[in-house]
Order: C-alpha cells, then structure tokens, then sequence
C-alpha cells in the first residue's frame, strides 16, 4: 500500500529529526561548575578569577528569588547546579530533602575567616552543610527627603500615616512578609500559634490596603523614582538605592528585625564536589570576600573582610557598620516544617483579600 | 456599503481609529523610547542607538537569543513535519473521529500554566535533566496542532482523486507525495512553519517550566521577564523592538504565502 | 499520523493523566510527594479561600472579556463595514500586535501606567501639578493589560461572521421597516453570535489562567488561579494540591467550550431561520 510506505518513511525521517533535535540541543558541556546566585550578588569577574586561580571553570546561573530556586531543585533533585546560595531557612528544607552534600572543613581553610558567631547560627551550627556568604536585617528603606515624619515602627508600614497610603511596598515572599506582622506583634518570626497567626494574618490583610504593591525584586528602584516612599527592605538592597540617592535612609524598627543569612550550600548530585568545596573557599578569601561587602554592599560575615573595609564606605552605607554582636542578637528565620503549609495558605489569603 | 449614511461612516472610523490607537500606542511608546539617549519615559533626550549597542554587548541576551532561535528553528522543523503528515492522514482517510479531533484542538486551547506543569512533573518523574532538549520537546505539542490545523485548511478543497490517478499511472508513494500533494499544500505548510516559529519565539511559560540550568537553557522570554521583574533598563526597549520587527516579518511572510491564514 | 499522534500522547495527554493522578496523593512535609491516596485536595479547592480566588479570577477575566468583546465587536464592524479592499489590510493590522511578545506588550503598559509613567508624564506637561494617580498595581491594570494583549483575537473571530454577513439581509430587515437598532439586534447580532462566543471564549480562558498579567501589572496584590497554581509548583511545593488546581481549570474551561458550542448551535439554528424567511 501506498499510503504505508508513506508513513513508514515519515516515522523514519521524524525520527531522525528528533535524533537530530537532541543532538543540537544537549547541553552544551562547557564549564566544570554551574553556581546559582541571585543576579548581582557577587563579582562578575568572580568565575574568571576564579579559574586564574584555580584552573577550574565555572558558569553563574542567576536565580530572581530562594523560591524560584528552590523550586527548579526540588523538582530536578538538585541536578544541574553544584553551588547554590540561598537563604539559611531554604538551606534547611534542601537538608531535611537529602539534596545538600556535607561541607568539608578541610577543603575550606578560609572558614577560619568567619567571625566565631558565624559558625554557631542556629540555622547549622558549626556549618555542617551551609556556609554564610552574607548577613543582615530586614528594616524599612525610606525617601528622609520626602517624608515629614521618620519612621520608627513596623507599625509606621501597617498602618502608615495618610501621606504614606498608597506609597510602601512589602516583600512578596512567605517568611519576610510574614516578619513584618509577626515583629510588630512581638511575636517569633518563628511563630506558629493558630491563635497568634491569625492576629497577624488580620494585621497584614489590614496593612495591603495602604500598600503600592508587594515586590521583592525592584522596590529600590521604586524608591528612586519616588513611586514609593518607603519599603520593607532588606538592608543591603537599601544600600543600592542609597548609592543612587542619599536622601534615601534605612531604619531597624524598634520591635526589632530577623537576623537573615545568605548561606552557600553544595549539592549532593553535584558532580565535582572537591571543585565546588574550592569555589566556597575562594569566595571565603578575605580580599574576595571584602570585595564582595564594597560591592553588592551587604555585610559579610568574613571578619578579616570587614576590617578592611574603608571609612568611607562605611560612613556612606551605616547599615554596614552594624556591630556583629548586635546583629546576632536578633531572631533567625528557621524552617517550620510542617506549619510551612499554614504560613503558605495564611499568605494565600493575604494575597487574596480584597 | 455605501448606502451608510455620513454620520455613521465617521462614528465607524471614528471606532476604528480609537481602536488602532489602543493597540499600537503601547508599541509605538516603547519604539521611540528605544532611540531616546536618557532611555527614561521621563524626558526626549535625543536620538540615540546607544541601547541598541549595549544590547549587542550584553552576552547573557545574545545567548538567550540564539537559545530562542535553536528552539524555534528545531521545534517548527519537527513540528512541521509531523503536523503536516497527520494533516494528510486526516484528510486523505476523512476519518474525523472525536476523540482524534480532541487530541489535535486539545494544544491549542489548554492553559499554558496547565500543560508546562504538567510537562514539569512528567520530566521531573522520569528524572530527566532539563535543558533546551525538553523545551523543544514541549514546543512541538502546540506547534504541530497549529500547523496541522493549517495544512488541513487547505487540504479541505484538495482532490484526492489525482493522488489515486498518480498511484494507477505507476507513481511511487513518495512521488505522488513530492510531485502531487507538496506543491498543492506547499504555501499552506510553509505558512504553518512560520507560525509555529513566532509561537516558538514568543512562548515563555512552558518554556520557564520545562528549561534546567542556568543561562544553557535559558530563552529570550525567560531573559526578558527577568529584565522585567529586577527593574525596568532602557536595554529592554531595544530589544522589544527588534523581537517585535521578526516576528512582525514571520506574520507577514506567512500571510503573503497563505492568504487569509489569519482568517481561518 | 503515527509520529505525530505518539508525541501528543507521551508529551501531552500522559503528562496530564499524571497531573489528575498527582492530585489524589498528599503533599509531603517537604514538599515531595507522600503516595496515599486522598482526595482532600480537592475538598481544599472548594474551601471558601481558594473558591473565592476563583470566583475573583472568573470576575477579572469576565470583565476582561466583556470589555474585549465590546471593542473587539465594535472593530470587527467597523472593518467589515469598510470598503472591501481595505478590509484585509485593516484586519492584518488589527492581528499584528497579536504576534508580538506577549511579556513586551506587557512590559509597555507598566511604562504607560507607573506613577512616574509616561501618562503622569503627559498629565504635568498639560500643567496637572496634583498628585500624580496611582494606575499601576490595580484591577483596572490587570484588566487593561489582558484586554489589550487578547482583543486581536476577538477582532479576528467578530470579523469572521460579520464579513460573511449577506448585506441583502440588513436590506430586506430595513425594507420591511425595521429600524436599524432592531435589524441590528434582530438580525445582525444572533448571526454573529458564534464569532463572540469563540472570541469570548479564548479570551475567558487565557485570562483566568494568566499568572503574568497579575503578576507584573497586579503588583502581587490580585492572586489569580494562575498564580496560585504557579505557587503552588514553585513556591509552596505542594504539587498535589497545585495539580487539583489545574484539573479544575480545566474543568472550568471545558464548561465554558460545552457553552460555547451551545450558543454557536442555537445560533446556527436561528441562522437558517433568517435564511428561510429572506427568502421566502
């Protein structure tokens, strides 16, 4: 039959196109190291520098928050990437999930750089599969020249005076959204009482009439443009819109902040762990690690780093200057497991009132 | 029509022109803001292709771009000659079951977020790693039903007689297909072939669930959302325009080839 | 067909069958996947927070549709109403916009709409010096973006009937001394009918499982079910509950295709209804 031979030369050429389609588009096996950062969080001449040193080379994926990551690791089980940043509570549920490979001391002699409290964070004492690479608060971020009044409380974001209504944004993402409620309530960021979440659920839904729009990604630049007034910010993204303008100001509440950490952890599927272990320490090197502190201006838990850095920088960015003792007086966001669920659907709701 | 009346004539133009406003006003904003020096709706600063040079200069665009451009090239290709094959299956055998029916109009109409999360959790089960591979994979659903319901267009009308005619006089399958068939419904598959290549183009959602790492497997959409989402540069201007120019030109192409593709 | 039908089914209709099995299993604690069957995931879709994020997603996207319809109708008239050579150009002009980037057309209305956009720019050109209005990040954002991004289509599935329109019938309507608001709604109208159902069909279910139009116009502040579902994969890591979600989109779009086909159906109906009596 005709119509036969036909389809049978058509099943042949098909399948020669998909070979052919595979063949084209297997993923092209050019670095040793695939690391996933968020976009801007270290030197862009890192990896470069990186294989001067080392000889191994490496690619920088970027990733817009620790939940797009989080996803694409969960979903994929860790392959694909060696060295992923994420935030320390996101580092405990790839943890508790397997995906994470145990940091070997041994391989990173540059951990003697961390300040002693960055090796005892509740998050992972003694780093047993997390290595901080950053450290900070998370505060409101404000226009002193626009505003009459600073702000002093979280309260000044919740309920914000009328010339501030329509004017703030706050982060979209679960934990830190939920901070801002929980902080001002003086409650845990870990807290997990029905009675008490629902406190801050009324609290939050109360405070997304008053806002412009929840964003974690470019409420700076909403600030310099003065479509906002005042953001919920973490203190390091603050310092990018007071480089851009220095009327622009950041303030701890006086409830209080979360003591967030920015850690590196390495996969278990990964396939060049010894590479990746290098990778941490070459982050970990003082004079990379300050570089990193001066340049995407967030603190850095690497004491011989931040003793170099210069006063000026420091009296320019005051955040920066926060003594570690005080900084780690504050709470960390831990994993809450199971009650994550409840934290989601509270967020849902939030995010669904009208 | 010109029995109208005046006034109606210029309420009908008078919509028409509101509408074309509506669309191309948009377009046209983010057009001239890609030749303005400041790059900012704030102010004219002068005429400027600085943005369009640092587009040039941006590697992580230009290898999204030549990402776009495997996917769209690969996946029309295969999409292309499957959906014409199951076209002429179709038509030849007229058996128009529904169930047959269901499958080929299901890619067209099922949400996005539906079918790249299904795709997701299907690649995820087998284990897959996820790479430009498995968007191409994905592209080809949705891009063969388009071509196929193009093709099939136009082998509504096609005579099937002659192709019988063909096989009587001695004619291979194949020669009846390239001497008889193909010329019939050359412009019809070359038309879906561009179609497919703009859908491909432009995809972003099943494209963000179905890529794996990094910038290996990261299109054109998936760069521009990002550049999106962390901030508004002047850089995106640009290259809206130059993504607006192609896929402009596909439509146009396939409209010269196959009059009133878009009217079907 | 075989290549053809193979790739539908491996890469389509079995990943779907996955999805409606995922959403009878539970979620672990860590977002995996605990294999015992339950059909609490359904039961949470009907829970009046995720109901209500529904009925506000089918309220946004309806009056998106409502509004597409009405431009989208009133364009496709006015092009079909245009002289016949014009038409096709009009039309091919009216679809372009269409094949442009779907995240660019959005991209341009933030643009237009931020507080300090181009429309507040245009404002204090004409001498407003008030307080510049928030447009962005509101419903009326989110309902303007998916209006313009879908009314090519409706456009395009208006015209189609309306070109088809035999003028003799408005004529004969006109002779018998039916004004032109009645020939309208009597004649013209119900012929077209299966061109809006088709336009407002598309345009219903492309928005309500839209998750980038909330997304970069809605600031975060209007949860649609497209969000949810992307949630639900990318950020809660609950994929039974998300795969419950998607399963009742697509319940939902089912129902509004079965009430497509009716209204084309009684249309056809009154189709050959119109036909017999012009010409008899």
């Amino acid at each position: 039959m005709t119509a036969t031979s036909l389809r049978r030369r058509a099943l042949k050429t098909s399948s020669i196109a998909l070979g052919l389609a595979l063949a084209l588009s297997a993923p092209a096996t050019a670095a040793d190291l695939v690391i996933s950062n968020w976009d801007g969080y270290m030197a862009l001449d890192a990896m470069a520098a990186f294989k001067t040193a080392t000889g191994v080379s490496g690619e920088v994926v970027v990733h817009a928050t620790n939940e797009e990551i989080m996803g694409k690791l969960i979903a994929a089980g860790g392959k694909g990437y060696d060295v992923v940043f994420v935030s320390s509570p996101f580092a405990e549920v790839l943890n508790k999930l397997g995906l994470t490979e145990p940091i070997d001391h041994a391989k990173i002699p540059n951990l003697a750089n961390l300040y002693p409290e960055a090796a005892k964070l509740p998050h992972d004492v003694g780093n047993a599969f997390s290595v901080p690479y950053t450290w900070g608060t998370t505060g409101l971020c404000y226009r002193s020249d626009l505003m009459k009044v600073a702000p002093a409380s979280w309260s000044d974001l919740l309920a914000p005076s009328d010339e501030l209504k329509g004017k703030t944004t706050m982060l979209a993402t679960d934990r830190w959204l939920l901070a801002a409620g929980q902080l001002d309530k003086g409650y845990s960021v870990n807290e997990t009482d029905p009675a008490k979440m629902a406190e801050v659920k009324d609290l939050l839904i109360s405070a997304k009439k008053t806002l412009l729009a929840y964003d974690d990604t470019t409420f700076y630049s909403k600030l310099v443009s003065g479509e906002a007034l005042m953001v919920q910010a973490w203190d390091g993204w603050c310092n990018y819109g007071i480089a851009e303008k220095p009327e622009i100001k950041y303030v701890i509440p006086k409830e209080g902040s979360d003591l967030w950490v920015d850690t590196m952890v390495v996969m278990k599927a990964s396939a060049n762990k010894d590479a990746a272990f290098q990778f941490i320490n070459f982050m970990l090197d003082a004079k990379n690690h300050a570089w990193a502190a001066q340049n995407i201006d967030y603190k850095v838990p690497n004491k011989p780093a931040m003793e170099s850095l210069p006063a000026d920088f420091l009296a320019k960015f005051p955040n920066m200057a926060m003594p570690v003792a005080d900084l780690v007086k504050f709470e960390q966001l831990r994993d809450v497991g199971d009650a994550q669920r409840d934290y989601s659907k509270i967020v849902s709701e939030i995010k669904a009132a009208q | 029509m010109a029995e109208r009346s005046p006034g109606t004539r210029r309420t009908l133009w008078f919509v028409l022109s509101l509408v074309f406003a509506f669309l191309y006003i948009p377009i046209a904003v983010l057009v001239a803001l890609s030749f303005n020096e400041g790059g900012l709706p704030t102010a004219w600063s002068g005429f400027s292709l600085k943005w369009y040079a640092s587009l040039a200069g941006n590697s992580a665009i230009l290898s999204a771009a030549l990402n776009t451009l495997i996917v769209a090239l690969v996946s029309t290709a295969i999409a292309t000659l499957l959906g014409t094959l199951l076209a002429i299956g179709i038509e030849m055998r007229r058996q128009y079951g529904k169930a047959l029916e269901a499958l080929i109009f299901a890619p067209m109409i099922i949400p996005d977020i539906v079918l790249a999360i299904a795709l997701l959790s299907f690649f995820s089960m087998l284990n897959l790693t996820m790479g430009l591979h498995t968007i191409i994979l994905a592209h080809v659903v949705f891009n063969l039903a388009f071509v196929c319901s193009v093709v099939r267009a136009r082998l509504k009308s096609f005579d099937w007689s002659i192709v019988e005619a063909s096989a009587d006089l001695g004619a291979s399958a194949l020669t009846t297909f390239r001497r008889v068939t193909l010329p019939v419904i050359a412009p019809a598959v070359i038309a879906g072939a561009l179609l497919a290549f703009t859908l491909s183009v432009d995809e972003f959602i099943i494209a963000f669930f179905t890529a794996g790492a990094g910038r290996a497997s990261t299109t054109l959409p998936m760069q521009i959302y990002a550049m999106i989402r962390f901030g508004i540069t002047p850089e995106i201007n640009a290259l809206a325009t130059i993504v607006m120019a192609v896929s402009i030109t596909a439509l146009t192409l396939s409209q010269r080839l196959n009059r009133g593709i878009i009217g079907q | 067909m075989a290549p053809a039908l193979a790739w539908l089914a491996a890469l389509m209709v079995v990943p779907c069958a996955l999805v409606l099995a995922l959403a009878f299993f539970r979620r672990g604690i860590y977002g995996g996947i605990e294999y015992t069957f339950t059909l609490e995931n359904f039961g949470l879709v009907f829970d009046p927070l995720y109901a209500g994020i529904f009925l506000n997603s089918a309220r946004i996207a309806g009056t998106a549709t409502l509004i597409a319809v009405v431009i989208g109708y009133a364009a496709a008239y006015a092009i079909s109403a245009a002289p016949r050579r014009w038409q096709p150009v009009f039309l091919f002009f009216a679809v372009l916009p269409f094949w442009s980037n779907y995240l660019i057309r959005t991209y341009a209305w933030i643009v237009l709409l931020n507080r300090e956009g181009l429309i507040t720019q245009l404002l204090r050109w004409f001498g407003y010096t008030g307080e510049p209005p928030s447009m962005l990040y509101t419903e009326g954002a989110v309902i303007a973006g998916l209006v313009y991004n879908y009314l090519p289509f409706v456009i395009l599935a208006c015209y189609a009937p309306l070109s088809r329109l035999n003028p003799e019938l408005a004529e004969a309507s006109r002779d018998l001394g039916a004004s032109a608001a009645t020939t309208f709604r009597r004649v013209v109208l119900p012929l077209t009918v299966p061109g809006i159902a088709a336009g407002a069909v598309f345009v219903f279910v492309l928005s309500i499982g839209n998750f980038v139009t909330p997304a970069l116009l809605g600031g975060g502040r209007f949860q649609m079910i497209g969000n949810l579902v992307y949630d639900q994969f990318l950020t809660a890591n609950d994929w039974p509950f998300g795969a419950a979600l998607a399963m009742a989109l697509i319940a939902i779009m089912l129902l509004v295709l079965t009430a497509q086909a009716l209204a084309a159906n009684r249309a056809s109906g009154h189709v050959t209804q119109a036909g017999g009596n012009t010409d008899g």
